[in-house]
């Protein structure tokens, strides 16, 4: 009887069998990475704005608060989105004829909303409160990253769940006194664990984990 | 497979395992000649096509469901579980009796399990198969099934591992995976056996493959005995596990008819209970089919009904409990589910289910029933049934009328969860006919060692 197969078909289906276990780890693996990669998560991905709006230029640089655009924050669980009047405050009076700013002033003009392109968006099935995070000590830039050196807006976490429970499980790592939340340039001090220790216990910060803290 | 092997085949007055006359060739022949021999038959084809209708009716079901989601079947609160659930406890059930009849027969050298235990393999992978879908279904987003899993994940979730519906993943994945693992290997000698024998090349290289390089060399056949053995160790607790997690899903929770003690070893009882009528409605028309009489013998068609007499017992047994526990534990609800239960508005499906699983079975006391192949195969249907209506007052009736009468609700199936039921008969002939059809249905190696025995005796 003549054979079937040739006498490598041996050493491939011993490479095979071996192989399967890698491969499949090795595929898992690639899955968890594209997961966890900008490209899939928009993390560190500058948006394009119908106003290149510069976070740099206005928090930064010229030092105007947080709150003075999203009014909010403080209030509500939604920080705000300043409408157009808030600009028009300085941009009456400055850089008036800006070609750039013309789609502001167009907004103004006809009284209508410009159309920002949201940068941070939680799912519908999550709720977030702005006001109890700032209001216990969590600094705008812990989430939103270094917002004063943004020329364009990126988002600076992935949103996953896992970057949500990394402050909820062990606060203490990120919290900061009440005085800096709205400091652009905080660094957090080199006995961090030990003043975050303090702050949980001050502030009285719940390390919250139930499903239905997030998810109502 | 057994060497020691010096057991009474035929003990006096009962039908021989293996009708005499055969030979090794004659075996050999015989089951791989249905295979290569036979070509595609007419019936088949039939059947097949038939088999396959369903299937895509399930495909049609399954689509719709996929597209609109679960609000299409008739779940709705307080009923939320229905036919999915009932249909994957029926459908996991039956595959019991194949991993009994393949594992703890083994370990328990009962000769007569060799000309069932392939097949009845084959019918506990494809019911485990048609039970995964239920479930899959019923999660509503089927393709994030994953999560059921723990695995690094960027939500830093893990399943919820005090819910025995976690338990209930791994007890049925565990026991898909073994049972395919040990029905793989004990067919491998007969798919070399298959492979030398195919006249087709392409017939060959593929038997070949899945021989793995079978040269029935001492080294093999002694690889290939420890590893069934190991095997049989590793199936044999899942006999048991499997239905008891299954039966936790249930017994874990609050529901009044739900959270009884009984629930383990009595699910597992129903579990084989039906598994074996299902092995003997698959067993009856096919030894017809194929002229398969000299070795699926009346032998085995009387020990699965006595298993089923036992098995029906300890089921029965179960029953009477719950009634017994309801009143002699005096609480409120549990007493009242018994009574709704047996007037209440499901009251046909209770004793039809009674009917069915007790009263109908005890006909096979009789010497004459057990000898009789249509009254056999008409009391397998009626326990499949039965079985399927246990599941169905189980899940339906205790959901469906629980602590707070404002919510009490009645559950009625739509078109849908029947095309999705009916389907799955679709999946698991589909399968069932593909494998009779290209694989050897009883397992040649192990006949042969049979032949032996009954040719010693003579001597």
């Amino acid at each position: 009887m003549a054979q079937i197969f040739h006498h490598s078909t041996n050493l491939i289906s011993r490479l095979s069998i071996y192989g399967g276990v890698f491969i499949i780890a090795a595929l898992g693996a690639a899955l968890y990475g594209i997961e966890l990669s900008p490209w899939y998560t928009d993390q560190h991905v500058a948006r394009q704005q119908p106003v290149p709006f510069s976070h740099k230029h206005h928090a930064g640089e010229l030092g105007i608060d947080c709150r003075y655009c999203h009014t909010s924050v403080e209030k509500s669980s939604f920080a705000g989105l300043p409408p157009t009047q808030t600009c028009m405050t300085c941009h009456s009076r400055i850089w008036t004829n800006a070609s750039m700013l013309e789609p502001v002033r167009a907004s103004y003009r006809d009284d209508k909303s410009i159309a920002w392109t949201r940068v941070n968006a939680l799912p519908d099935f999550v709720y977030f409160d702005h006001s109890i995070h700032v209001s216990k000590g969590v600094g705008c830039t812990t989430c939103h990253g270094p917002i004063a050196e943004m020329p364009l807006t990126w988002r600076a976490g992935t949103l996953y769940m896992q970057w949500c429970l990394e402050c909820h499980r062990e606060p203490e790592k990120y919290v900061r006194p009440k005085s800096e939340v709205f400091n652009p340039y905080y660094e957090p001090p080199k006995n961090q664990l030990e003043l975050g220790r303090q702050l949980v216990k001050e502030y009285k910060i719940q390390s919250l984990q139930n499903c239905s803290t997030c998810h109502r | 497979m057994d060497p020691e092997g010096s057991q009474n085949i035929a003990g006096a007055g009962e039908a021989p395992v293996l009708e005499p006359g055969h030979t090794l060739a004659t075996v050999t022949d015989k089951i791989s000649s249905i295979v290569l021999g036979r070509g595609t038959t007419k019936g088949w084809m039939i059947g097949f096509a038939i088999a396959l209708a369903l299937l895509m009716m399930f495909n049609v079901a399954v689509t719709y469901l996929l597209i609109k989601g679960v609000g299409i079947w008739g779940i709705k609160i307080p009923v939320g579980w229905g036919f999915a659930i009932v249909n994957f406890v029926w459908w996991i059930g039956i595959g019991h009796a194949g991993t009994l009849i393949s594992a703890i027969l083994l370990l328990l050298h009962q000769k007569w399990r060799t000309s069932i235990n392939r097949f009845a393999e084959a019918m506990t992978l494809f019911a485990v198969a048609c039970a995964g879908m239920f479930p899959l279904l019923h999660m509503g987003r089927p393709w994030l099934f994953f999560w059921l899993m723990p695995y690094p994940n960027p939500m830093w979730m893990w399943p919820q591992f005090r819910s025995p519906l976690v338990w209930d993943v791994f007890a049925v994945s565990t026991y898909a995976t073994v049972s395919l693992l040990f029905w793989f290997v004990g067919l491998i000698p007969d798919l070399a056996t298959l492979r030398d024998r195919a006249r087709n090349r392409a017939m060959k290289i593929v038997y070949g493959i899945f021989a793995m390089g079978w040269r029935g060399s001492a080294v093999h056949w002694k690889r290939y005995e420890t590893a069934s053995l190991l095997l049989a160790g590793l199936a044999t607790p899942l006999v048991v596990s499997v239905h008891t997690v299954v039966s936790w899903d249930f017994a874990v929770a609050i529901v009044p008819g739900w959270h009884t003690t009984i629930f383990p070893p009595y699910f597992v009882a129903g579990a084989i209970y039906s598994g074996f009528a299902m092995v003997m409605t698959l067993a009856i028309p096919i030894r017809k089919f194929y002229n398969l009489e000299d070795m699926v013998t009346m032998r085995h068609l009387d020990n699965m009904a006595k298993v089923m007499l036992a098995t029906g017992m300890i089921v029965a047994y179960g029953y009477m409990m719950e009634t017994f526990m309801a009143f002699y534990g005096g609480d409120l609800y549990d007493r009242y589910l018994i009574l709704n239960r047996m007037t209440g508005p499901y009251a046909v499906v209770y004793w039809s289910l009674i009917a069915c699983n007790i009263v109908i079975p005890q006909a096979m006391w009789s010497r004459k029933v057990r000898a009789s192949v249509p009254a056999l195969f008409v009391i397998s249907l009626i326990v499949n049934t039965g079985m399927w209506l246990e599941r169905f007052v189980i899940v339906v009736i205790s959901l469906s009328r629980d602590y707070i009468p404002s919510i009490w609700n009645m559950y009625y199936p739509t078109k849908w969860d029947w095309m999705t039921y009916i389907g799955t008969f679709g999946l698991f002939f589909t399968l069932f006919l593909l494998f009779v059809r290209f694989l050897p249905m009883i397992s040649i190696v192990e006949m042969r060692s049979l032949v032996r025995e009954t040719d010693e005796k003579p001597e």
